[in-house]
This record gives C-alpha cells, structure tokens and sequence, in this order.
C-alpha cells in the first residue's frame, strides 16, 4: 500500500462528507428545540407528531403501495429484458432494446416526467384512458425507469454466470424454461432481492417524475417533504428522515448479505 | 498403459463393427472463421476416444457438436445410425462433464447428481438408489450433503464424473476433465477414469490439449489441427509413426532432419541430410524418387548417445557432435549436440547410474547413433 | 484494430447483420430466400421457441413507455401555447373545406433562441454540471483508490458506505444540507465559534451550496465505475513500472490513470449528464440567480402552464445530451467492460 496516509485521510474526508450531514440530521431529529439547529434537550416529540400528520401518513402509504407495486412490475419486465439481452445473443431489435434500457438511467427527470405526462394525455384523449392521473399514472412511470435498473443488474449478473451451468442442465435433460426455472432463477436470486429492493427506493424516492404525472388525488411522500422543505426545516421532516434511512439502512444489510452470499456462489461457479 | 490392457479390443479394423458415433462431414463455421473443416469420424462402442490438439483447433467445438449445445454448419451426426444431428441436448442420449464442473451451487452434491435422474421423473427409490450407487462409483459417499463450495478441486470433479454417468449415457463427452487438477492428483485420476469406464462400459470422448493425458487414457487418439484431424490412431501408432512433422513435434519430442533421397534398397531409403552433414538409412515400405527432399523425425530417446565412436558396419544413422546443453530431470537428462554441421539435436539419457558416474559433460565430444527402423519418414 | 474486430465470434456476427441489407425491399427478398430453405427457417422456429415473448414484453414496454412519449414531446413542441385542457393546440387540424392540415409552430424554438434567459440557462447548466463532474471526480477518485487498496475484507463494506447514501431519500440528502448550511445553521454555528468569521455567512442559496448539493448527491456515481476500473487493475502492473525505475507518483500518473480512464469517462458522464437537467438542488440549494434549464423547464410547465415551451425546452436539451448519452452507452456496451461500476456494483 503506496502512501497509505494520503488515501486514508482522502478516505475518512470522503466519509465524512457523505454522513456527516445525514447523521446531522438524525441528530436533530431527536431535538427538543423547535430551532432545528439549536440543541434543545433529547426528545422524541417530533416522532409523535409524525405519527399524527395525516397528511403524511396518507402520502407515505400511497408511497409505499406503489413503491411495492412498482418494485414487484419492475423485476419481472427487468427480468424478461435482462435475460434477453443477457442470453439471447444478437436477435433484432437487440441495440434497440438495449439503447431503451440504458437511456433512462441517465435521462434528467424532468425530460422523463414531462414525456411520460404528454404520453397519458394523449393517451386520455384517444382512448380515455388513464381517465384520472394519480397512482396509476405514476406507477407506469416508475415502473419503466425503474426496470431499466433492474434490467442492468439482472443483465450484469446473468452475463457473469457460467453458462455451462444452464448447458449442463440441458445436457443433464431438463427443457429450457425448466432449465430457467431451476437453475437460472436461483443462481440470480440475489440479484434480483438486489433489484426489488433497488426499484422499490427509485420510487420511494422520486419527486420530479411523480410531480409530473400525478394528478390532483396522487400526492406522494416526496411530494408532501418538497412542499415542507420549501416552506422551511422542520423537526417533523427529520424526524421522517431518519425513519426512512432507518428502513432502507436495514434494506441494504439484508440485501448486503445476499450479494455476499450471491459472491460466494459465484466462486463456486467459477471453479 | 491402461491403453495397452484391451489389446484385443480393435473394432476399428473390423469392417463388420458399427460405429456407435457416426460424424459425416460436419463442418462449423463462425462467420468466415471456419472452427470444424468438413470432419468425418467414427467412434466405436466402448472406445476412449481421445481429441487432441492445442487450443483453437475445433476439438471443443466438435465437443459442443455431439452434445448438441451448437449445430453444425454443414454434415450430419448419428448415434446408433439414428440422425440426431438436430436433438437438442436435453433429448440426446449423451452426457457431458465440463471443464469448469458446472456443479449447481444452489444445490448439494446429492442434488446435482440427482438432477438429470429427476428430469427423467423416475420414482424417487430408483433416484435415490441411483444416486447412492454414483456416489460410491465415486468414493463420495460421504460428501453427500455437502455443497460445491465446500468441496476440494478432486471432489468436484468427481461429483461432476458422477452427474454424468449416473444417467447411463451411451457415450460420456469430458471436456478437459483433468485440467483443473494439480499434476499429482491429476496422474492419479487419469487411472481412475480409465476404469470406470472399464467397468462401466460406457464410450467416453474426451477433449485434452495435454497429450500425455491422451497417449494414458485413451484407446484411440485423433490430432486435430485448424479444424480437421490430422492423424486417427492408437497411441502407440501415433507417437511411433507421426504422419506429418506437425504431430511429431506435438506428440512428444522430436528431431526433424531435412535431406534428400539418394537411394532406394530393399525396403531402406537412404537420405542425406545437408544441414547435418550425415546419410541417414531409414525403413521405408514405398519406393521414392531419387533427390525429392524429405522429413525425416527422430525421436530424442531412440538415439543412442556414446563417449567413444561405435563400430558399426556403415557410417550411415552415425553422428558426431559436441554437448551444449544439459537438463537433467532426475530420471532422464535431455542433452543438446551441436552437430558439426552447427545444427542440434536432441538426445535422451536414461539416468541408470548415479552421480559418480554421470554422463558425458559440457563441451564434451560425442557419437550418436539409431537404428534404421527409429526414424520415420513424414508427409510433406 | 482490424484484427481485433475479428477476434471474437460475437464481433463476426455483428459483422455479418452489418451486410445485411438495410432496406426494407432488401429486408423482405432476403426473408424470402429464407423462406424458400425450408429447413433453415424451421431451424429458427425451433430455436426462437418461448423467445419472442420474453423479447417483445420489454420491447413492447419500453417502445410505449419510453420511446414514445418522446415524439409526443417532439410533437408538442411544435404546438401554440392555449387556455385550454390540455394547454395546447392540435398540429392536426380539419380545415372548414374538409382539408386536413399541418400546423407546425416554430415559435416556442425561435423563442429560446431569441430570448438570452432560455440561452445562458442552458450554458450555466452545462458548467455547473461540467465543473461538478470535476468536482466529483476529484473527491471520488482518492476515495475509490483507497478503497480498491484496502484488504479485501474492508472493500466490500467500504463500498456498501459509499452506496448506502445513494440508496436513502434524495430529497431527505439534499434537505440535511439546508439544515447544515443556512444562516443559523450548524456550519455557520461551527465557524462563528471557532471565530474564523464574525457574522454567519449567506451559504444557502448559493453557488458554493449548489455545488456540495450536486457533487453530495452524484458522488457514489462517480466511485463505483471508478471503483469497478481500478479494482480490476493489476497491482503487479505498478509493481512492475516501480521496478522499471518509475516513482510513485509518476507510475500513478503513467499506468493507474490511463488505465482507469474508462472509469473516468463513465463516472463523469454518469455526475454530468442528469446534473445538466437537475431541477431539486438548484431549486433548494442554488441562489436565485443560478437559473438551470432543469429549473426552467419546471417553471415554465408547472407556474407559466406552458406545456409547448417546456416541450421545445425538453427537446432542446435532449439534442444536447444526446451525444454524451451515446458515449455512455458506448462505454457501457463494450464487451470487455461489462462492469462499469453500476452493473456490477449497484
């Protein structure tokens, strides 16, 4: 190791930078102080009044049906894109598919919420359908750029997975989707946890995107934080905050030991 | 040699004996890269039937051919005279062993050998039964419950040996089997395979790039070069009378001498070697022109080296030279003469005497000499 | 070049479909060859069996999901702004003498050219997204050096830190830093106690806070392709340029760096392509002044109800990103580097 102090301390700023502000914000959640940066005494006021903001109630469970509504969309239509693009070689429409999947992981939002709305309304107008924009509407939109996500790591591990698994399978006499069944689908079951669980805070997560298409009765959580957030810092938002991190910190342990468990396979399917 | 042990058993001569594998002008072409040329072979029931040559020679891809995981270009493949040359793998009568084991990872050594049992949905006695036999077939009896990555390189290979044979194949495909083994275990296995296929019965085909592993395991060999197979043969023939300088060179050592025919006696063709400065008298069945230049290989342990010249009756198949390099491996010593023509040659010395009497040393002068039936005349 | 064009079988097929003919006459005579070799064609009914179905469902998806709202985008760019429900005018129109005509309306594009607002928000947002790529690659490549150079034990959880800020809110990342750096706020509170300064300093809203928000939110993008790149780098390489007689800091310039320049490109683009149309920081961290055409767009579509000009603006700043997404796409797309950093690692 070259110089390990200069990567140790680029290192510990690099860190510092990233948490710093979040465990701020944890901190303060915890604040007596309706000044959000005065320490006012411990706490759990804010948690309380959280718990009896309808507003925010209604908008986080409106959040977190679509979230796993998206999610659970999202892994199958990854899934299917994945695999193809992963197992298929070069079928037509191959670039096609494989350009559509990777546009929206960089697209700015707002060119992806814009279109998506100009898309339901002309869809409104011809067929009268979607009649209302809300949950419906924001669950197609989250469900395409969130399988775009899904499809790269469905894709990623497919292609690093040892094919003469699946030939032996075959060899061995089992039919292809037989083949996917028992063997694909639990070689990759990590990544695909990996995936769900990816696709389920994409969405969870998305303000600009749901703005766009949501109508006048599909107020997200990211909605409602935006609006407060404009108005002002408030105790309640961190104290939101910090049950968010709290659910998606124990999200990633888990999903952190399945890669690791997906890691240790993967050498076995090296070898 | 386990070859050596079925000494008898030579359907190949027999022209009453029905191939069991039949590859009728297969051809394999990736775009304008042609990887199997126009490739006809028959492989006889009970064989170990060995596919040499050095990597990107096609002996993989015929490989992937019989099992069926590519279809051929061009050409047809039966397997007891049925067409199965569009059978997808899952319905061919065969069975292959992967280079990389391919042992399910999700599943326990039991699981993977069970699995193309339960493909063929048998009742679970008869899988369970089935299983236990592969198991001892093995010695992995008591692995059973282990997973791959808990198993030894050596136990999964034969995990992967198991997976394969329990589902009865008439012919095994082995990718490479030993290639991922270390030389000791791989030596030890080499013999193990050879007689469970003994026992079994079972036609093996075997792709190696490893020729010795060829020339041990193997009844019949075939040397495959840029898609086509260069020489078809057992491996005694093979090293004994390497068709082309190609196989001489790749299938052990050998000297390879350039001259010209001076002369035909009996059923000898004298040549001289230019660059060597040396008539050579070989045995040869075909009478040759006089003065076409000709290969002839010599291999490095037919020579005999000697500090003091031999009294022989001709200076034919005679050599003089001084030692320039010397590698002792322990059991043998590999010398190089310079020739006084300034050309080496490659001598091997069976080490029988211990070091306080060794060999003739560096710069030392010395005479070699063969017999007329050590060289072999190569094609050209 | 040209030899490793034919170095792999699946290069030789990528060959092979370039010849094919590209018409759609071609298209259909070739088809019609096909069809006469009978047996080739069952060939490939045999091999597509179950296949069209898994292809078409994410074809089809993303066909109407992604690709088309884009012409509609396109479409109602070309159209006047109307008090209307939706606020726009059909292109589409049936004349009084049953003609039907086109109207295409260039104005909302003459518009943005003509007036400056429109044009410097477009060019404050490619440096601002420039200058953060910049900002970004300079605090992520120390750390995801550091990273690929510790025990492989400590990389795994290193890299989970990195990542487990990308996974959290957006929104709640952004809002921690209001809290961080406003008048009152803690950084402020920090330099006035130490007594650097004596009256708080004006951070929020700001360029300087613009800047933390973008390179905050962006720096895991920049790590994990940096990441992925490095870690594949062979130490030995360095060992072996050190024992050529090359210093530290000279075989990091020579061999390290070029060779993680892959992971560079794609790190860069990855931080400047959706911060050029990055509307939340700007709007709750960047000054009044700073104006971004993400932030345009927004105001234009949700305060002025100006759905063709927020189109035409959209459309505009795709043309704009669309050569940086093709380079993206390239480096994601090449066969050697299927682990740039979000694959593998996301």
């Amino acid at each position: 190791m070259r110089r390990p102090w200069f990567l140790f301390t680029m290192l510990s700023f690099g860190y510092a930078f990233l948490y710093g502000p979040i465990i701020s914000l944890v901190v303060y959640s915890f604040n007596k102080s309706r000044l959000v940066t005065v320490w006012g005494g411990f706490s759990t006021h804010w948690y309380r009044e959280l718990l009896h903001d309808e507003q925010i109630l209604s908008a986080a469970w409106l959040s977190l049906k679509i979230a796993s509504l998206n999610a659970c969309l999202a892994v199958i239509l990854g899934l299917f894109a994945g695999f193809s693009l992963a197992r298929f070689g070069r079928f037509r429409g191959r670039g096609f598919l494989s350009g559509m999947v990777g546009a929206p992981l960089v697209m700015p939002d707002v060119i992806l919420g814009l279109s998506m709305l100009l898309l339901f309304v002309a869809m409104q107008q011809t067929f009268g359908w979607p009649q209302t924009r809300g949950m419906t509407t924001i669950l197609l939109a989250h469900v395409t750029f969130s399988a775009a996500y899904v499809t790269v790591i469905v894709q990623s591990r497919l292609v690093d997975m040892d094919v003469s698994l699946e030939e032996a399978a075959m060899d061995l006499g089992a039919r292809p989707w037989k083949v996917f069944l028992l063997i694909t689908l639990p070689v990759i079951v990590p990544a695909i946890s990996a995936g769900w669980l990816l696709a389920f805070t994409l969405s969870l997560d998305d303000l600009v995107i749901a703005s766009f298409v949501s109508g006048p009765g599909g107020t997200t959580l990211p909605m409602v934080v935006y609006s407060s957030v404009r108005l002002g810092v408030s105790p309640v938002i961190n104290a939101l905050a910090s049950l968010i991190l709290l659910l998606v910190t124990s999200g990633i342990i888990i999903t952190g030991l399945l890669l690791h468990r997906q890691e240790k396979l993967q050498k076995t399917s090296e070898l | 040699m386990a070859g050596g042990e079925k000494k008898g058993y030579e359907p190949w001569q027999d022209v009453n004996a029905n191939p069991l594998v039949r590859i009728e002008g297969v051809s394999k072409t990736y775009g304008e890269i042609c990887a199997v040329d126009d490739l006809s072979l028959d492989i006889y029931p009970g064989e170990f039937f060995s596919l040499l040559g050095s990597s990107g020679c096609g002996k993989t891809t015929l490989l992937r051919i019989l099992a069926g995981f590519e279809q051929p270009t061009k050409g047809r493949i039966y397997i007891d005279d049925m067409d199965i040359t569009t059978v997808p793998p899952y319905d061919r009568p065969v069975n292959m062993m992967f280079q990389s084991y391919a042992l399910f990872p999700h599943m326990n050594v039991e699981a993977n050998i069970g699995f193309g049992l339960r493909q063929e949905k048998l009742p679970r006695a008869e899988i369970r039964e089935r299983v236990a036999d592969a198991l001892k077939l093995v010695k992995m009896e008591a692995f059973s419950r282990r997973k791959p990555d808990q198993l030894s390189g050596g136990q999964r290979q034969r995990v992967a040996l198991a997976r394969a044979l329990v589902k009865r194949p008439k012919i095994l495909l082995l990718d490479e089997p030993l290639g991922a083994l270390d030389k000791k275990l791989r030596e030890h296995t080499q013999f193990e395979l050879v007689n469970i296929q003994e026992k079994l019965g079972i036609t093996f085909i075997m792709v190696t790039h490893d020729q010795e592993e060829a020339m041990t395991m193997s009844t019949r060999m075939a040397v495959m070069n840029d898609g086509v197979i260069v020489q078809l043969g057992t491996p005694p023939y093979i090293y004994e009378y390497p068709a082309t300088r190609f196989i001489a060179e790749f299938v052990g050592a050998a000297n390879v001498l350039e001259g010209r025919v001076m002369g035909f006696f009996e059923d000898a063709l004298s040549v001289y070697s230019e660059e060597y400065d040396c008539e050579l008298l070989i045995h040869h069945p075909k009478p040759m022109d006089m003065g076409a230049s000709v290969a002839v290989a010599l291999r490095p342990e037919k020579v005999l080296i000697t500090e003091k010249p031999v009294n022989v009756a001709s200076a034919a198949n005679t050599l003089s030279g001084i030692v320039a390099e010397i590698a002792y491996l322990g059991d043998i010593s590999i010398y190089h003469i310079r020739t006084s023509g300034g050309k080496l040659i490659q001598v091997q010395l069976t080490n029988r005497n211990r070091m306080e009497n060794p060999g003739p040393t560096w710069e030392q002068k010395v005479y070699l000499t063969w017999h007329s039936t050590s060289g072999v005349v190569l094609e050209t | 070049m040209a030899l490793n064009k034919w170095s792999s079988v699946g290069n030789m097929r990528e060959r092979q479909s370039a010849v094919l003919p590209q018409t759609l006459l071609g298209r259909f005579r070739l088809w019609l060859i096909n069809f006469m070799n009978w047996r080739r064609v069952r060939g490939i009914a045999r091999s597509l069996r179950g296949r069209p179905l898994v292809i078409l469902v994410p074809i089809l998806w993303f066909s109407i999901f992604f690709l088309l709202p884009f012409l509609f985008v396109l479409k109602i760019s070309f159209a006047e702004s109307l008090l209307a429900q939706p606020p726009f005018s059909a292109l589409l129109h049936w004349s009084s003498d049953g003609i039907l005509q086109l109207r295409l309306n260039v104005g909302n594009f003459l518009m943005l050219l003509e007036d400056s607002l429109y044009f410097s928000a477009l060019i404050n947002s490619i440096k601002v997204a420039a200058i953060s790529a910049f900002l970004t690659l300079f605090i992520g490549y120390p750390m995801a050096l550091g990273i690929s150079r510790v025990q492989s034990s400590w990389r795994l959880v290193l890299l989970m830190l990195v990542i487990l800020p990308f996974w959290t809110s957006f929104l709640i990342r952004v809002y921690a830093w209001i809290g961080l750096l406003k008048n009152n706020g803690l950084l402020n509170n920090l330099l006035l106690w130490i007594g650097i300064i004596d009256k708080p300093l004006p951070l929020l809203h700001s360029d300087f806070a613009l800047y933390i928000g973008i390179v905050y939110s962006y720096l895991p993008f920049m790590v994990l392709p940096l990441y992925a790149t490095l870690v594949k780098l062979d130490q030995s390489l360095l060992e072996a340029a050190e024992d050529l007689g090359c210093r530290p800091l000279s075989a990091f310039w020579r061999v390290t760096f070029p060779l993680s320049l892959p992971g560079v490109i794609a790190g860069s683009l990855l931080v400047f392509i959706p911060a050029v149309g990055e509307f939340v920081i700007p709007d709750l961290l960047g000054g009044p002044d700073s104006l971004m055409i993400g932030k345009i767009l927004w105001t234009e579509f949700f305060n002025n109800r100006d759905w063709p000009v927020a189109s035409a603006i959209a459309v505009l700043m795709l043309l704009l990103l669309v050569v940086p997404m093709m380079l993206f796409q390239r480096i994601q797309d090449r066969p050697d580097n299927h682990g740039n950093g979000l694959r593998n690692e996301l």
